[in-house]
């Protein structure tokens, strides 16, 4: 018998929201298994909690606090079953196979949590990132069923107010549950499809922790904490798909940089100009591996290359580099190349052409950038003027680099960059 | 945040007596446990100290020990680095772990120190340097 933490109501407290943590995906996913509904599988998994948070302090935390909290879920489950029993079929016909069940409960639920939990996860996994709900309500839905985070943790972690949360957790379950969309893992082609959007999901909650600052609360960084965790759990649930690792090489090399990336005063520090040597080794190595498995996967399939795993190489190139001097450019320039194949974007080639100038000289890099300069979408975006101003004063075009620095000055939101463009275009009109 | 979770060295260890097949076949399993929760970032081993040295410093004197070191229980057998939420995660996690050792054996937990607890001393105020302007949208596509 495991040695249980001084009862004090603290510990017990704080030792209840691990277990919740380590313990609510899992229950929540065996629990839809059984009652075909996401939402009452969770208000299951929550009056687990509810029993767990009463009983535990007076007895300690049990050994094994998952099959407690599934055999109380079970438990309320079949009670509410029977109070239905006579208003609902639906709901009679499932009593005897929850009693049948229940009998079996206690010796054999390890067995059965064992048996299924990979396969009911990834089911939870697919449903919560549903393409059926919208983006804001599919990340809330993850963090809730899969990170185990509460309505206030996610609140608190996007800047928004616990009830608006609440309520979109609320209306993604019902529409979930309207829907009937089944509790499966998607094959053939939708598969890649509906992957995709867990992978969009998961970086969402990625780069929300990313754009963090030193003042936020602590729950706004730890996201990516979260984001990566989710990644790594994902990747052994579908351990066969080139993109799942791509997303985690990603995550895992840009996390090695979060220490590195901004001044005490909060100041973002730009990728070039960082200290190296506050990058994290650990997470650039597991970064690689994940990305060595990424290329070796896609490989196998035909060799092209995923979105996820197109980016994660770039910002490999950044983290083989011991200097910014070592970068290979002309690589990163071929990778933004063949990014640009798979996901056509005007700032990807304003990416490249920044690559193409850093590995060829400006002149080749002007010459994309004046491309995009007729661009809608890169109308109002300050660093199109910003990079083609840089690429014109390298070329020594001092005039026409002056006026592009005065119209990025106009664009930008930011304080600081519009003095620094403003000093810029002075410079070159100085030099024209 | 991130915790150092160590294995305590025995009599056994010390001695570099191998586990047995059955632990390492319950240690692998809990190891897969740890890396599909994605919590497991790394993990090794250690041979016993008869094959490590120490060096002792004083002042600006460095000595030389060889071991094996006597305070077998204060040795370190192996150890993990996780990333939990919570030391309490760490230690529910710990608690399913297989005793490492044949007989009696500790586990022990230490939180590993994250930059911002070394505060504005770990990062001396940087300067704004000159930037190029280029590179700054090639790092915001990194970001």
């Amino acid at each position: 018998m495991a040695d249980r933490l001084p009862a004090t109501a603290g510990n017990v407290q704080r030792t209840i929201d691990a277990v919740w943590r380590m313990e609510s995906a899992k229950l929540i996913a065996a629990l839809t298994r059984m009652v075909r509904d996401v939402g009452v599988a969770e208000d299951l998994a929550q009056d687990a909690l509810v029993a767990a948070l009463e009983r535990w302090p007076e007895t300690g935390v049990p050994d094994n606090p998952g099959a407690w909290l599934m055999a109380a879920a079970k438990r309320r489950a079949i009670d509410q079953f029977r109070q239905h029993a006579l208003h609902d079929r639906k709901h009679q016909e499932l009593v005897p196979e929850f009693e049948a069940k229940q009998e079996a409960i206690v010796p054999e639920l390890d067995e059965a949590l064992d048996d299924h939990v990979g396969d009911d996860l990834l089911r939870l996994v697919f449903i919560a990132c549903h393409p059926i709900l919208a983006r804001e309500a599919r990340v809330a839905l993850t963090l809730r069923l899969l990170g185990g985070l509460t309505t206030d943790e996610i609140a608190r972690a996007f800047l928004a107010s616990e009830p608006t949360v609440a309520q979109r957790i609320v209306r993604a379950k019902r529409t979930l549950s309207e829907a009937r969309v089944p509790f499966e893992v998607p094959r053939g082609t939708e598969l890649e499809a509906r992957l995709s959007s867990v992978l969009e999901v998961i970086y969402l909650i990625f780069n929300e922790g990313y754009a963090a600052t030193a003042g936020d609360d602590w729950l706004r960084p730890a996201l990516c904490e979260d984001a990566l965790r989710l990644g790594r759990i994902l990747a052994g649930l579908v351990p066969d798909e080139s993109e799942v690792h791509g997303l985690v090489a990603l995550m895992e090399i840009q996390a090695s940089r979060l220490r590195a990336r901004t001044a005490p005063s909060g100041e973002p520090i730009l990728l070039l100009d960082q200290d190296r040597g506050r990058w994290d080794r650990l997470l650039i190595r597991r970064g690689l591996a994940a990305l060595v498995r990424a290329e070796q996967l896609a490989g196998s399939r035909g060799g092209t290359l995923g979105t996820y795993t197109l980016q994660a190489s770039i910002a490999a190139c950044h983290a083989r580099a011991r200097t910014p001097g070592e970068t290979d450019w002309s690589r990163i320039a071929a990778l933004y190349d063949a990014l640009s194949q798979v996901m056509p974007s005007p700032i990807v080639e304003l990416n490249r052409a920044v690559a193409v100038a850093m590995a060829f000289g400006p002149s080749a890099g002007l010459e994309i950038v004046d491309d995009l300069v007729g661009e809608a979408s890169l109308k109002n975006y300050h660093l199109l003027p910003t990079v083609r101003g840089d690429l014109l004063a390298k070329l020594g075009r001092h005039a026409e680099a002056s006026d592009e620095f005065q119209r990025a000055a106009g664009l930008t939101r930011n304080a600081r960059e519009k003095t620094m463009l403003l000093e810029r275009a002075a410079e070159a009109a100085r030099k024209s | 945040m991130r915790f150092m979770v160590m294995v305590k060295a025995t009599k056994d260890s010390e001695a570099g007596v191998l586990p047995s097949e059955a632990m390492l076949s319950a240690m692998g399993k809990y190891n897969e446990e740890l890396v599909k929760a994605g919590i497991m970032l790394a993990g090794e081993g250690l041979q016993p100290s008869s094959k490590g040295a120490r060096v002792r410093f004083s002042g600006d004197k460095r000595t030389v020990v060889d071991g094996p070191f006597s305070e077998t229980k204060e040795l370190v057998a192996g150890f993990w680095l996780w990333q939990c939420r919570s030391k309490e995660e760490a230690i529910e996690w710990v608690k399913r772990c297989p005793n490492p050792m044949p007989g009696e054996s500790e586990i022990e937990i230490r939180q590993v120190f994250e930059a911002e607890d070394f505060g504005e001393e770990f990062t001396p105020e940087l300067r704004e340097r000159e930037r190029l302007l280029g590179e700054q949208i090639a790092a915001n596509a990194k970001r």
